[in-house]
């Protein structure tokens, strides 16, 4: 008899991987083979038409991790492409230096790419949606007016020749091919990326970044890569679309072309990998069925857009979504099993209490927590009431680091907690849920619970890019893992559903899941039980004390006095970020002004 | 030539601060940053240039038919692109939404009017000078829309209304205030703001339709450095953009003015991403 995770996950987790895996893979099959069998059936100008997709993909696969992923709005990526156009034609024409072989010009091209991608990606780590857009919309224009002047190299308006690439890509369908190849690759290395720890914490960052924070994803580095590759894939297009134009002059070089990749993107989906491929294709094709539409193309784009971001802002990866338009089961109970516990988190490593002393904070004129004391201890539930305002979910927030506390320490294992540095705390095992779940919604629940393992990932970018070996190792553990969270708070049948599509009471325990990828030492749960059921809360109260016997210490702020009752081994009463009472919860249930004040005669 | 640098620099830059009244105005009554806020500096002058010099209207009738359609299409932005996306859960949908509009406006005006820059009429029947029209004209539109703003926030008690929406919507609405005809009206005013800064250039800029992304940029700087919503520090930052831009013009060319323009906007707002006069956090947990 094998114990019951084993039992569940591996047969589950695999069966759900792989043929998931399978049905998400025939799309792009399809799409190869009629990619490799094209020049049968497309002749002459449809042949141009065909690697002008594939040298647009190029692109738009990096730039779809910025902006379909990360979220980033990045209008003038055009910048790159007309960087990457340039770099390549003026270094095989070798007019300021020696002659290059195109495919030195083009790996040169990649790096100016990367490089240039980094820079005009920077701002987005300080710069809010707007300003960010504004920005990469001014690259756009300014470099295009510095290829305009900067003749003695560019060739100013007049431009300059385009790079031929050597047999056998310098037929028609031989550079075809290589066009389709390179655009091949950039699918399969973005499309590790998506289903990668990366993915789903770029996805976190554009829709929960606090939760993202609380998971330990550190913004900036995982900004950095994304904004690498998308500059080097987009240098890359840039030489090639320079060999498909032949010639390459500023003109070539419009806005409409940025804003052509940006609109394929959003039309294609956002977070999907196939539907900004055919978004691709179909802005590349769309105007060649009819010679009047050339002119009115970008019009026809924007208006798609404005269409798009009214009616269906999921684009054409929504409407291929089939799996999640099945309807869901209407009487679903969550049942956790907290026996499984112990196979999550194995041996916990044992740690002594978290504790504040005078912590204080005030916002302006108001005092939210005014000089407060408390310890949580390992294998404890310590639970935190108050009346609304009293300081409660403040208190939580110093000691995840989205406050800082103005007076006072907050330490783990006797050493103090960084002020500010959020994403450091997951590091430490403290993991939080919040009091409006947030979620990432277009993603499947199970994704969403192996946002909390993120930091238990050993492969780097480069190797998921590459779908490494321990890039494998990597998912296969949080898979698994993940599904062995969910079976513990009773939501492994509703892995597979996207989370937007659950019911309230299923986020909150979706997201004590996500915490306990964690393995916390100290887990903080901001009004778990608001909006639950009594069955519900009763099941959740057996979870919270299960967690507590496997080592965590749990700080529980609620207004459910009874659960607080039952559970808590220790209760602090707040009132006005002061402490109004402390201890076991027979005292405080005796406590004359608690009982006043709070709980009611 | 130091004369004329502070001349077309103070010209200039009465552009760029009249677009960032214009994004102002618009954030103050919905919280939404419009691309088309240079759309319709762009369309000040074409529209402009299409009623007097092509249809041959006088010019106080071709101002005001200019003010009317920035107007009209300022309450187009609101009901098309910014009503149906402030309710949404997805905060960041107005720029996509705004973006798609004013890329319509911008592709229309390519195509019916066509790509070239073409001239604006002369305004007044003055002599050319030093201190030309093409100079003074925006510096003295600049200067009375400020002043109009001022009168309107502070004497009228539609101007109090705007004020109360910019402050808190939420507040207003509770205490009765008609929310959505004042975002209304506000979309109004700022297009005929926006619309009179390309008028009132359009001897210097011309009417062309590549005018709309370029103000677009350079109007969203006085915005940035000036702080959001704030039209005094807009309208300096304006004019020490038009400044700074002119005399780097002036001093290493127009390629690399433009560069430094954009160099010393990403620092500055890598530095201080609220702008040099300041502003609150948000609250984000």
């Amino acid at each position: 008899m094998s114990t019951p995770a084993a039992q569940l996950t591996p047969s589950r987790a695999n069966l759900l991987g792989t043929s998931s895996a399978w049905s998400a893979a025939l799309p792009f099959l399809v799409l190869l083979a009629f990619g490799l069998a094209f020049p049968l059936f497309g002749g002459g100008y449809w042949g141009v038409i065909a690697t002008r997709a594939c040298v647009y993909w190029v692109l738009v696969s990096g730039l779809n991790l910025v902006v379909g992923f990360a979220g980033q709005i990045a209008i003038g990526w055009v910048a790159l492409l007309t960087l990457g156009a340039y770099t390549t034609s003026v270094l095989v024409a070798g007019t300021v230096t020696p002659e290059l072989s195109p495919y030195v010009a083009l790996a040169i091209a990649a790096v100016a790419g990367a490089l240039f991608g980094l820079i005009i990606g920077l701002p987005a780590l300080r710069l809010r949606t707007f300003y960010f857009a504004i920005t990469t919309l001014g690259f756009a224009t300014i470099v295009t007016q510095i290829a305009l002047a900067w003749g003695s190299v560019t060739g100013g308006g007049v431009g300059v020749a385009g790079p031929v690439f050597p047999w056998p890509f310098d037929s028609q369908w031989g550079f075809y091919y290589f066009c389709f190849g390179l655009a091949a690759i950039c699918t399969w290395m973005t499309a590790n990326i998506a289903s990668s720890r990366f993915g789903r914490a770029l996805t976190a960052i554009r829709d929960a970044e606090v939760a993202a924070e609380a998971c330990g994803i550190a913004k900036p580095g995982l900004l950095i890569a994304v904004f690498l590759f998308s500059g080097a894939v987009a240098g890359i297009a840039g030489g090639l679309f320079a060999t498909l134009q032949t010639y390459i002059t500023p003109d070539a070089f419009t806005l409409d072309l940025s804003v052509l990749f940006f609109i394929a993107i959003l039309i294609g989906g956002r977070g999907s990998i196939l539907g900004p491929l055919l978004g691709t294709m179909l802005l590349t094709v769309l105007p060649e069925f009819a010679a009047p539409l050339v002119a009115w193309s970008t019009f026809l784009y924007a208006v798609l857009l404005l269409v798009i971001v009214l009616v269906i802002p999921g684009g054409i990866a929504e409407l291929l979504d089939f799996k999640n338009r099945r309807p869901l089961e209407t009487h679903r109970a969550i049942l956790p099993r907290p026996e499984l516990l112990q196979h999550l988190f194995g041996s916990m490593p044992q740690g002594s209490a978290l504790t504040l002393k005078e912590v204080a904070l005030s916002f302006g004129g108001v005092r939210a927590i005014d000089g407060l004391d408390l310890a949580i201890h390992p294998g404890q539930v310590h639970g935190l009431i108050g009346p609304n305002g009293s300081g409660k979910t403040t208190t939580l927030n110093v000691i995840s680091g989205y406050y800082a506390q103005q007076h006072g320490v907050v330490s783990l294992n006797g050493a103090a907690l960084p002020l500010f540095v959020r994403h450091r705390r997951a590091h430490m095992r403290i993991a939080r849920t919040f009091q409006t779940p947030r979620i990432v919604g277009a993603a499947s629940v199970l994704e969403n619970v192996m946002i909390g393992g993120t930091i238990d990932g050993a492969g780097t970018f480069a190797e998921s890019l590459l779908s490494l070996p321990r890039h494998r190792r990597d998912e296969a553990t949080l898979r698994e893992a993940a599904m062995l969270a969910l079976a513990t708070v009773g939501l492994e049948r509703l892995a597979g559903v996207r989370a937007d599509r659950l019911q309230h009471s299923e986020l909150r325990f979706t997201e004590i899941a996500r915490a306990l990828m964690l393995r916390p030492a100290f887990l903080l749960l901001d009004e778990p039980a608001a909006g639950l059921s009594p069955d519900e809360i009763t099941r959740l109260g057996a979870l919270i004390v299960a967690i507590a016997k496997a080592g965590t210490g749990v700080l529980l702020v609620e207004h459910h006095a009874d659960l607080i009752f039952d559970i808590c081994h220790h209760v602090t009463v707040l009132n006005l970020g002061k402490t109004l009472a402390a201890g076991t919860p027979a005292q405080i249930r005796s406590h004359r002004e608690v009982v006043n004040a709070y709980l009611g005669g | 030539m130091l004369q004329s640098i502070i001349l077309s620099g103070l010209a200039i830059g009465s552009i760029y601060a009249l677009i960032g009244v214009t994004y102002n105005v618009m954030f103050s009554a919905s919280r939404v940053f419009s691309f088309t806020a240079g759309t319709l500096g762009m369309l000040g002058g074409v529209l402009g240039s299409l009623f007097i010099t092509r249809y041959g209207m006088p010019i106080a009738i071709g101002f005001l038919l200019v003010l009317i359609g920035g107007a009209i299409f300022g309450i187009i932005t609101e009901i098309l692109a910014v009503r149906p996306v402030l309710r949404s859960i997805e905060q960041h949908l107005y720029v996509l939404s705004t973006l798609a509009l004013a890329l319509m406006v911008q592709q229309l005006a390519a195509i019916e009017w066509g790509t070239d820059a073409r001239p604006f009429p002369r305004l007044l029947d003055l002599a050319r000078g030093d201190f030309d029209q093409q100079y003074w004209l925006p510096m003295l539109a600049c200067i009375a829309v400020i002043v109009g703003l001022e009168l309107l926030y502070r004497h009228t008690i539609i101007g109090h209304a705007f004020l109360a929406i910019a402050e808190d919507a939420y507040a207003a609405r509770a205490l009765g205030l008609p929310e959505r005809r004042l975002r209304m009206a506000s979309f109004a005013l700022a297009g005929a703001i926006g619309a009179l800064a390309g008028f009132a250039g359009g001897e210097l800029l011309l009417a062309f339709f590549g005018n709309a992304p370029m103000l677009t940029f350079y109007g969203f700087i006085p915005v940035a450095l000036g702080g959001m919503g704030n039209n005094r520090g807009a309208v300096a930052a304006g004019l020490l953009l038009g400044l700074f831009q002119q005399a780097a013009n002036f001093e290493v060319g127009g390629i690399f003015a433009s560069v430094a323009v954009f160099a010393v906007f990403i620092i500055v707002l890598l530095v201080r991403p609220e702008g040099l006069s300041g502003g609150a956090l948000q609250r984000r947990v």
